[in-house]
């Protein structure tokens, strides 16, 4: 290979000749995962002066549907990662006290007996054992795991995340934002974004913003705080927070008032013909008219009766209320459309009423409201394709309502986000730009009704012991489907599907250190946690969630007896736990990011994709799935051991290939098959990873031409995910304009039905399960009442800054240089009225608790909130950071002020700071006031106490020296 | 002078669209990536684990924030209308800044240098330096007034943006990936690079469309790179007065329109197809 | 623009080394007398050591030889070039009285001017530097060239302390006082430009091309710690130690040392000697608060990207 000469341009002092340095590497594919948005990697590796193998570059890999060769600057600072000092070593026996960092290095054969040892006892009463993973993408398997121990207490990080968004999508269109669906940024000519800093769709929405500008479209973003993408936005709407719900509803309102609603499409795909019993006061108001096969009734106009909806040449009746005959019974009915059109259509809707709460000017709703008419119905956008429906219709194109929208925990991070998000979906469905060309788009296996998920399962199949009945996590129809005993109690420790909070598909991961300590509902003996800070930024009150994780009994005992933990690095919660299991770098094991957990496909593919060790580990670590494996083993877990008692898998990667859920389906759906000519459904491929390999360690199915819209009532696609084996047969969605769910359990809080809600929280579930979407104040300001505007008047939020994740980047040297340190930016006109100026030091009180921070002046951000970047304040000492590290002296956490609990009311009782209705951590509910304070040490506070570092830190850094030579 | 090429035949450089770039910070750390162990020392970090963090960086993204002179002190009480919807038609707003060398034509830094490390290559006038010449002294950074060289505190040498030379005629690579690191890897696709001399190249085009202008044009150096400006924005207000509906909501009835549309009768909003 | 003490002590240094040199090199001073032999010698090592003091805040000092090579274009090339060049004619100089007790004129004419270029390349350095409006200015040689003279001057006062009272000693006490009055004057001058004229004509709109949309401000830094430019070249400092610095330095630099030759000159003898190594001593305290506050006051345009004087933290 000829080095490539660079010459110089003059011609005095001869030729600067640069050699470049060779090939990069060799090349490895794999996936990311400095967060979870799992784009394709190249990793290309170099040796070293020792002939060692390292990472020289790794890039954006060009051919992944993901991010088709973009890398964020957390993926791009991955070899900072894999090679941070704060990685785990070996596996670790705690010997200080809790929360000191004291560990002593032992065996893998010890830890794993240890911990064999304590949880083998507790498969006599299975509930003892509470196995929470957090950020994880291997929930197939850590839930099935934990199905098979026969615990109920097994959920992710969702509770605390986002389920409101989920959920309600979910409910609502059988889709839901997040990873589940994208717009169609090729061709949507208008985005709405609600409430997004980031997300984990973190490259494709930059990439889509990128194409969207390009395409000439226009970008109106609705958030209290105007940078990253707001900073992009055509139109930036500076909301108040916690009010987007009332914002929607009234573009809403402007829609029915301007008659811009795509009525073929609500009658086609949605339930806004469905009969809607009028009968109060009894046990069927509310609920949806169904003949004697439980098929939904509508009511045909011209024959004047009653009839399935599923009858061919109906013409629906939308308008009027009926008197319908439904199983020989006279009953009063409205359809769904009509009963929105009469809440929706009332003044307290009009732009001019909801102005003064959302802080959004009267002009500009109704602006925005005709903006999205007209691009919805002028700019039609019309794809010659012709495609059948699941009624047998054919039709000779897609036609699509380029409007396109995007939501995340700005609006689901509210106690009122799950109505506000149904909101969202709701006057998506009325525009008609659901699956559609230049609308959203689900993403296979999305769409899939709620009916098609699981129920909640909380009980063993047989006895009180052995395996669980199904999965954890779904989605409860009704209140009989409540993970409750027989006298009402909670079954789960995180009281997730109680009427706490009813539809908490995702569980309540936030929960379970305070019920835990509380021993409500009851104690338990070990805390099994993975991949979870929740000693620090993933906990509400982390000062509090401190002091139960190292609160000890009058025994001197710890109360939660047992905790282990899996890290790969030295967070704040490997200090607060006894056993720790260290994890390997995301370069160095196998993962897989399976169609059966949070699948990563694109609007018109299907695509999973794994990870695998591009570089063997250089310490005794071991991948955390082929741990838990072996730990199933082990303990002899059904599905996991041979009869003989050996481990049915080896590995992670055996399991990947070798383990199926049903026949033909496993962990991986690409590459199936003997001759690995099959996706979805084959036998399983002993070649099945080498071929990821070669493929840039994804597999990609397209889906055909006719099935790549209105994928919800498509036949080819509904064919299409039967072949791929999403269910075993078609599963068309009908969005629910009208959510019938959530009268079932406003009807049981109204006294009717066996399961009905202890009294005191009858009234709460009443008035916030609304069928239709609805817009309540938040809690927090409202439980506070008067203090709310006399102490609290302002809002305070986190944004996720774009270059870290969580608490992770602060040990990576690069990403750690750009956010060394948050300050607290506040609005100029609260500066001017507190006297503030950039730099000074302030305290910020909630109901809860205080901190010191340093302030920073905005003008860009809604005049009533401050916010900071989340997570950049440290433990002193953790992730091996130098104990003065700025992200400990001057970086703070806002968590402090945040409660899990929202203040005690009357009766004493006091509600959980979460969605009524999923549980949702309502972390942006926080109301605060600021005031000036002495700089004094320039510390932010509080400070707790600090973890034990291993060595002092490296003094400087030159990175891939040994290859500039 | 003689140290400055008359022309180049080519002008290769960035443009950078302030329109798009959502501040992400992807292109400073991948060009930090590749950079540390491509051309030239590697990119020190000082005190990388401590309590002062810093190092040497050759693309950094600046936020600023642009105030309308007449609210820039204070802005407006809480509540009032249109006080709060800060931006829609340019209020305040925040403007995420990359910046890196800008390959100037009339690049001072090259004229102070003493040593002739620093120099500008007549093939396609982008500015480098060599570092076995680079004494460290620093002035070239002074002379630059975007801030664009940084000294390596550890090799003791000046470092630049070297418009990945080593990348967009290293033959190692396939063809598509012959293009500086930053701009393969900006997801919001914010940063375009292009041989400026030559006014039919896509970038030219994009520069003479969106109107790209000259950092400090009147500090006189004659930069190459380009910035793109933000957008016109148009307010959201002014489409308030939506089309009413055809008919008045009184003659039939809150939903007559609906009941119109399903008798196929007059259409509307949008009707059955 | 941070003040680097290793070019503080350069330029103050050699600055009275080339003063002094070119004062002797006019051809004052008796080549045959030891206090001359002195004073060529105090020249030539004020000169090294400012020369190898510029050398400590290079990065390579190994490779400094190559400084020599851009002469054509680059002042700092043409400073070290003529730094060695005048080495030349003033070591030959020297020499000559050391050894020979001689002296040639026509080469001391070619010494002193030499010295001068010297120090003109120095400023030039500074001068040229568009990116520092307060240094790109005739005034930034001006200054430089004069307060060369003068503490070279003073210096040699001090060195030869010729008996008090003498015409030749008042004469040179005159000269002295006139060009300390003239250097501050200049530096005045210099100052009053300075202080007004900021970023000159950049500011934070042009530096960023949004001007058009409104006021532009700092909203966050690229890292957040400061870097190898906001340390070099984003320095400033507060305001009340500006002024008092300020104070300092006319009272170091100006108001002793006149007083002092003037008194010195009125008594004479020891004490008059004395004196005037006193006001040697003080005036170069004040040049170093002079070059200090040459440095401090200087804003670099890259400033601008770090928002501009407000949002830089004033150094204490
Ligand atoms: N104030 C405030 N608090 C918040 C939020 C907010 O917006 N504001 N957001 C909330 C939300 S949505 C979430 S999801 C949580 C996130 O909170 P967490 O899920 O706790 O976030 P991370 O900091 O990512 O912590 C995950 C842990 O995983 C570890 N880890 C990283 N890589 C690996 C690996 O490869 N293997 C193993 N075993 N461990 C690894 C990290 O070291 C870290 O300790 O924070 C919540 N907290
Ligand atoms: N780089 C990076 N990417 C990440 C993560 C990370 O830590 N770093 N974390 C991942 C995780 S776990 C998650 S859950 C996602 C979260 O992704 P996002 O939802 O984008 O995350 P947040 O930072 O919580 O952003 C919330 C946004 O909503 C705004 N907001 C707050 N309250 C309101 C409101 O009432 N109304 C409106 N309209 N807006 C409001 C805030 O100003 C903020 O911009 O990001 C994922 N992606
Ligand atoms: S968004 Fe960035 S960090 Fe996340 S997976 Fe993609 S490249 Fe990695
Ligand atoms: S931007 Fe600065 S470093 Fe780059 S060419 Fe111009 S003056 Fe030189
Ligand atoms: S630092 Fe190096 S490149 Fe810059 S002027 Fe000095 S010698 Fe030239
Ligand atoms: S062109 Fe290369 S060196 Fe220059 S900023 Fe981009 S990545 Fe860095
Ligand atoms: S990668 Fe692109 S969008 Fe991100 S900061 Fe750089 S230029 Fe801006
Ligand atoms: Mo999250």
């Amino acid at each position: 290979r000829a080095d490539i000469r660079l010459s110089r341009g003059s011609e005095i002092l001869g030729a600067h000749d640069v050699k470049l340095n060779g090939p990069v590497g060799e090349k490895h594919s794999t996936t990311c995962y400095m967060c979870a948005c799992r784009c394709g990697i190249n990793v290309y590796l170099k040796p070293d002066e020792n002939g060692v193998k390292k990472v020289r570059y790794i890039e954006g890999n060009r051919d992944h549907p993901v991010n088709k060769g973009v890398l964020c600057a957390k993926g791009s600072a991955g070899i900072m990662q894999h090679y941070s000092p704060a990685r785990l070593n070996a596996p670790m026996k705690r010997v200080g006290p809790r929360g000191s960092g004291e560990f002593e290095e032992i065996s893998w054969e010890e830890a794993l007996t240890i911990a064999t040892d304590w949880m083998e006892p507790l498969k006599a009463d299975p509930k003892k054992l509470a196995f929470f993973t957090g950020r994880d993408q291997s929930q197939s398997l850590t839930s099935w795991w934990a199905q098979q121990f026969g615990t109920p207490n097994y959920a992710a990080h969702g509770g605390f995340c986002s389920v409101n968004m989920a959920a309600a999508g979910i409910y609502t269109i059988g889709g839901a934002f997040w990873e589940f669906g994208s717009p169609d940024w090729d061709r949507t000519k208008m985005f709405v974004m609600f409430g997004v800093a980031e997300d984990h769709d973190s490259n494709p929405i930059k990439m889509g913003i990128g194409k969207l500008k390009k395409n000439g479209g226009r970008f109106v973003s609705v958030n209290p705080v105007r940078t990253g993408y707001s900073a992009v936005a055509d139109d930036w709407l500076g909301i108040k927070p916690g009010t987007d719900g009332l914002l929607i509803l009234s573009v809403i309102h402007e829609l029915f008032r301007t008659q811009k609603i795509d009525i073929d499409y609500l009658l086609r795909y949605s339930n806004a013909a469905f009969l809607v019993i009028d009968a109060p006061g009894t046990a069927e108001h509310g609920m949806i008219a169904r003949d004697k096969d439980g098929v939904e009734l509508v009511w045909d106009s011209a024959k004047k009766k009653a009839v399935p909806h599923t009858t061919k040449g109906v013409a629906p009746n939308l308008t009027s209320a009926v008197m319908a005959t439904i199983n020989r019974k006279k009953v009063a009915a409205k359809p769904v459309f009509m009963l929105m059109a009469e809440e929706y259509t009332k003044a307290e809707y009009a732009p001019e009423n909801i102005a003064p709460r959302t802080g959004i000017d009267a002009a500009t709703i109704a602006g925005l409201a005709a903006e999205i008419a007209r691009v919805a119905f002028e700019e039609e956008i019309t794809i010659e394709q012709e495609w059948v429906d699941m009624k047998g219709e054919k039709h000779d194109r897609f036609i699509g309502r380029p409007v396109s929208m995007h939501a995340m925990r700005g609006i689901s991070a509210h106690s009122n986000g799950f109505q506000t998000c149904r909101a969202l979906h709701v006057l998506q469905v009325l525009i008609g730009s659901v699956d559609c060309p230049g609308g959203f788009r689900c993403k296979p296996s999305y769409p899939k009704p709620y009916t098609a998920h699981p129920k909640p399962h909380a009980k063993n199949a047989k006895g009180t012991t052995g395996p669980l009945a199904g999965p954890h996590l779904g989605y409860p129809h009704g209140p009989e489907d409540l993970a409750l005993d027989a006298d009402g109690n909670a079954l789960r420790i995180d009281k997730a599907f109680t009427w706490d909070a009813p539809l908490s598909a995702h569980g309540m991961m936030h929960m379970v250190i305070a019920n835990a300590h509380a021993g409500d509902p009851y104690k338990i003996d070990t805390l099994f946690m993975y991949m979870a800070n929740m000693a620090w930024n993933s906990s509400m009150n982390t000062r509090g969630t401190i002091e139960m994780l190292t609160d000890k009994d009058a025994k001197g005992d710890y109360i939660i007896p047992h905790i282990i933990y899996s890290d790969a690095y030295r967070s704040e919660m490997v200090a607060y736990a006894d056993l720790i299991l260290p994890d390997t770098t995301y370069l160095e094991r196998h993962d897989c990011i399976s169609l059966l957990d949070r699948p990563c496909s694109e609007p018109e593919a299907v695509v999973d994709s794994i990870r695998w060790p591009v570089v063997e580990p250089d310490r005794d670590v071991r991948g955390f799935q082929s741990v838990v494996l072996d730990l199933g083993a082990r303990l002899g877990l059904p599905g996991m051991t041979n009869e003989d008692g050996s481990a049915k898998y080896k590995d992670y990667a055996d399991y990947m290939v070798n383990h199926e859920r049903k026949p033909g389906i496993g962990p991986l759906a690409g590459y199936r098959g003997e001759k690995g000519d099959k996706a979805g459904r084959g036998a399983p491929n002993p070649d099945q990873l080498e071929r990821y390999k070669a493929n840039g360690s994804f597999s990609m199915t397209h889906l055909p031409d006719e099935a790549l819209f209105f994928k919800h009532a498509n036949k080819a696609y509904q064919d299409f995910a039967v072949d791929m084996g999403f269910f075993d047969a078609p599963q068309p969605v009908t969005f629910n304009l009208y959510l019938e769910v959530l009268q079932k359990f406003r009807l049981a809080a109204q006294g009717h039905g066996d399961v009905q809600p202890p009294d005191r929280i009858r009234d709460r579930v009443a008035r916030t399960f609304d069928p239709l979407p609805v817009w309540y104040a938040p809690f927090e300001g409202e439980d506070l009442g008067d203090r709310t505007d006399n102490e609290f008047p302002y809002h305070a939020l986190t944004q996720r800054p774009m270059a870290m994740y969580h608490s992770w980047g602060s040990q990576n040297a690069w990403l750690r240089q750009i956010h060394t340190k948050n300050p607290l930016y506040v609005p100029a006109s609260i500066c001017d009225a507190k006297g503030l100026k950039d730099g000074d030091w302030a305290w910020v009180t909630s109901w809860h608790g205080k901190i010191k921070v340093q302030i920073a002046r905005m003008d860009a951000v809604n005049a009533d909130t401050m916010w900071t970047w989340n997570a950049i304040g440290k433990r002193r000492g953790a992730w091996e950071l130098d104990k003065d590290a700025p992200e400990a002296t001057k970086g703070f956490l806002l968590n402090h002020l945040i409660n899990e609990l929202l203040p005690p009311k009357k009766d004493g009782y006091r509600w959980a700071n979460s969605d009524p209705i999923t549980g949702q951590a309502a972390w942006y509910d926080l109301r605060v006031n600021i005031e000036r304070a002495p700089e004094g040490e320039g510390v932010s506070e509080p400070v707790l106490g600090h973890q034990k570092r291993r060595r002092p830190a490296k003094e400087e850094l030159r990175y891939g020296l040994e290859w500039t030579k | 002078m003689t140290t400055l090429p008359a022309t180049t035949q080519k002008q290769l450089g960035l443009v950078i669209d302030l329109d798009t770039c959502v501040g992400c910070h992807a292109c400073v750390i991948n060009c930090k990536e590749w950079n540390t162990s491509g051309y030239g020392t590697a990119l020190s970090d000082q005190d990388p684990y401590g309590a002062n963090p810093t190092g040497a960086w050759l693309n950094r993204i600046h936020t600023f924030e642009v105030l309308q002179e007449s609210q820039n002190s204070g802005g407006k009480p809480a509540g009032q209308g249109v006080g709060e919807v800060i931006g829609t038609a340019g209020e305040a707003r925040v403007v995420h800044f990359p910046k890196s060398c800008l390959h100037c034509e009339d690049a001072p830094c090259v004229t102070v240098c003493p040593t002739g490390a620093s120099y500008k290559r007549a093939e396609d006038g982008i500015v480098l330096v060599d570092e076995d010449m680079c004494i460290g002294c620093g002035l070239c950074a002074w002379s630059c007034a975007y801030g664009a060289r940084e000294m390596d505190l550890a090799a003791g040498v000046m470092k630049k943006c070297t418009l990945c030379v080593d990348r967009i005629y290293n033959e190692d690579l396939e063809e598509v990936d012959r293009q500086p690191a930053c701009v393969k890897t900006c997801p919001a696709g914010a940063r375009h690079f292009g041989d400026l001399a030559d006014p039919m190249s896509d970038v030219s085009i994009l520069v003479k469309d969106r109107g790209g202008f000259d950092l400090m044009p009147e500090q006189g150096n004659k930069p190459v790179n380009k910035y793109l400006p933000p957008r016109e924005r148009t307010s959201l207000a002014a489409s308030a007065p939506m089309a009413m509906p055809e008919a008045p909501i009184e003659a039939d009835g809150l939903l007559g329109w609906v009941d119109r549309l399903l008798s196929g009768g007059a259409s509307s909003g949008k009707g059955v197809n | 623009m941070h003040p680097a003490p290793s070019v503080i002590a350069f330029t103050t240094l050699s600055g009275a080394g080339y003063g002094l040199a070119f004062v002797l090199a006019l051809g004052h001073g008796n080549p045959a007398f030891t206090s001359t032999k002195i004073a060529w010698f105090v020249a030539l090592a004020l000169i090294a050591i400012g020369l190898l003091c510029s050398t400590l805040h290079l990065g390579n000092p190994q490779r400094a030889w190559r400084a020599f090579s851009q002469w054509r274009s680059s002042w700092l090339s043409r400073e070290g070039v003529m730094a060695v060049l005048t080495f030349v004619p003033l070591t030959i100089l020297t020499g000559m009285s050391v050894f020979g007790d001689t002296f040639h004129l026509g080469l001391g004419y070619v010494g002193g001017i030499m010295a001068a270029i010297t120090v003109y390349c120095t400023a030039m350095i500074y001068a040229s530097l568009r990116t520092i409006p307060q240094w790109h200015t005739g005034w930034t040689p001006a200054c430089y060239l004069m307060f060369s003279m003068t503490s070279g001057t003073v210096l040699y006062l001090s060195l030869f302390g010729w008996p008090a009272g003498t015409q030749s000693n008042d004469r040179w006490v005159m000269l002295a006082i006139v060009f300390l009055i003239v250097s501050w004057g200049f530096k005045f001058m210099w100052s009053r430009r300075a202080l007004s004229v900021g970023y000159g004509d950049s500011t934070m709109e042009s530096a960023t091309g949004l001007g058009h949309l409104g006021k532009v401000k700092l909203l966050e830094r690229p890292h957040a710690m400061g870097n190898y430019l906001t340390n070099e070249m984003a320095f400033r400092v507060a305001r009340k130690h500006l002024s008092k610095l300020g104070w300092i330095e006319i009272v170091l630099g100006a108001v002793v040392p006149i007083v002092l030759l003037a008194v010195s000159s009125l008594i004479g003898g020891g004490f008059g000697q004395f004196l005037q190594v006193v006001a040697l001593m003080s005036l170069m305290g004040g040049l170093f608060v002079e070059r200090w506050l040459f440095f401090a006051v200087a804003r670099h345009a890259v400033g601008l990207y770090y928002g501009g004087d407000e949002a830089l933290v004033p150094a204490e």
